[in-house]
């Protein structure tokens, strides 16, 4: 190891013409994805995720973009190495901004991800950008339902627990079919648990 | 598939929390991330490849532009390579880029600074590394802005990436200057950076890289994460 890492700077407020043009209006560039990762041959369990991101005064942060990446239903992450092989149309990325719901929500149309396998309950990735955070954060979402699993999830294992309870989503009725509300919170007595990955 | 990658080096990102920069004050996580064991979740990373045509998006003083005008402003162009820690190129990696025009604005709805849109300028963009990591892209250079940080308060010219390498590990989102710029010493989002790491977000002016009768060169290069070094074998 002889370079030094370039150092992290802010996303910034004005970041959505460049990677979520399309959700904010703006049409020069295409994007490279968008908040629904489904296309017609995604297969598995059709979901949705929602959620808000609150700073330290309990207000909606409207200029954070989320990332998600997540297994296919067969617990595939796919990557350029495996793309071929796959007959499952399902990229496993998405993106969305916090700015363009009257709410602040940001969503996501996905599918529930399977088991990787690797002392792993079933979970989705998130990294969160802003203006105000000069590095990003990781954290994770894991499904109530799955309390077996969560049990033995390394990760969930790692964190006091008392705070495991922010990295489980609630499973919200709707006439959508399955919600999951995933709300991350930057500071408070609910502050989300993020990971040095 | 890489076993595990070095951690992100906190004696080069800056901390979460910084006085001077406000919006920090409230975004930022009070309680230290907790470590954990790279899985892989954190191994892989998005193929993008198949979905970019580069060719058309890595000059932003066309991508904006109607009727074949041409943006305002000093064009520039960027090259450099993106390497992980021990200097292996990254090729095939997706380098996001957005900026504000010549005059300090961006095309952002959000931006309300009382300096002209151009309406040839966009502002985004991205290009993919070649084999040897290396990548291009033309541009104008961004001019200063202020903001509404504290009194008086300039944003140095700068140029937004976004960057993801070969796993999700490896994201990086970042922020470049240019050199000899006086508002550098001023910057709050600049000076967050620990000291001995700034020079790291600085480009350099490179007359190899300069077009002759075109377009100032500016060199920067990007440094990821690396896999983890393993013990020799015996």
């Amino acid at each position: 190891m002889s370079l030094k890492q370039t150092p992290s700077q802010t996303i910034g407020p004005f970041f959505a013409y460049g990677l979520t043009p399309k959700q904010y209006g703006y049409n020069k560039i295409k994007d490279i994805a968008s908040n629904d990762l489904n296309s017609e041959g995604t297969i598995g369990e059709r979901i949705s995720i929602e959620g808000i991101v609150f700073d330290g005064n309990d207000e909606p942060v409207d200029d954070a973009l989320i990332e998600i990446w997540q297994a296919s239903s067969s617990g595939l992450y796919v990557t350029s190495k495996n793309l071929k092989d796959t007959n499952d149309s399902f990229s496993g990325f998405g993106r969305c901004g916090t700015g363009t719901n009257p709410q602040r929500k940001f969503s996501f149309t996905t599918i529930k991800p399977g088991t990787t396998g690797d002392n792993q309950a079933p979970h989705i990735n998130f990294t969160v950008f802003m203006r105000g955070l000069l590095s990003h954060v990781y954290t994770r979402m894991y499904f109530p339902e799955e309390e077996g699993a969560n049990q033995h999830d390394s990760f969930l294992l790692n964190v006091p627990k008392n705070r495991r309870q922010t990295l489980i989503a609630k499973q919200i009725s709707s006439n959508k079919g399955s919600v999951y509300q995933f709300n991350i919170y930057m500071q408070g007595a609910n502050e989300t648990v993020f990971f040095d990955v | 598939m890489t076993s595990s990658y070095n951690q992100r080096d906190w004696t080069v990102h800056p901390s979460y929390f910084s006085e001077n920069y406000k919006s920090t004050h409230l975004r930022s996580p009070t309680k230290a991330p907790i470590k954990i064991e790279q899985t892989n979740s954190e191994l892989t990373a998005p193929s993008f490849f198949p979905l970019i045509n580069h060719e058309q998006e890595n000059d932003l003083t066309k991508n904006g532009a109607v009727n074949g005008q041409q943006p305002l402003g000093e064009r520039i162009v960027v090259t450099g390579r993106v390497v992980d820690e021990n200097g292996k190129p990254q090729p095939n990696t997706l380098i996001e880029i957005w900026q504000c025009n010549s005059s300090g604005r961006y095309i952002h709805a959000a931006d309300q600074h009382d300096a002209p849109l151009d309406p040839n300028f966009f502002g985004a963009g991205r290009c993919i590394t070649d084999n040897n990591g290396i990548y291009k892209f033309y541009s104008i250079k961004p001019g200063a802005y202020p903001w509404g940080n504290h009194k008086n308060a300039w944003r140095p010219a700068h140029i937004h990436f976004s960057l993801f390498g070969p796993a999700f590990a490896t994201r990086l989102i970042t922020q470049s200057y240019f050199p000899g710029d006086p508002l550098l010493e001023l910057d709050p989002i600049f000076q967050s950076t620990p000291k001995e790491a700034r020079k790291l977000l600085i480009k350099t002016f490179d007359i190899e890289a300069t077009e002759e009768g075109f377009a100032l060169g500016y060199k920067f290069d990007f440094i990821l994460r690396g896999p983890k070094a393993t013990p020799m074998e015996k």
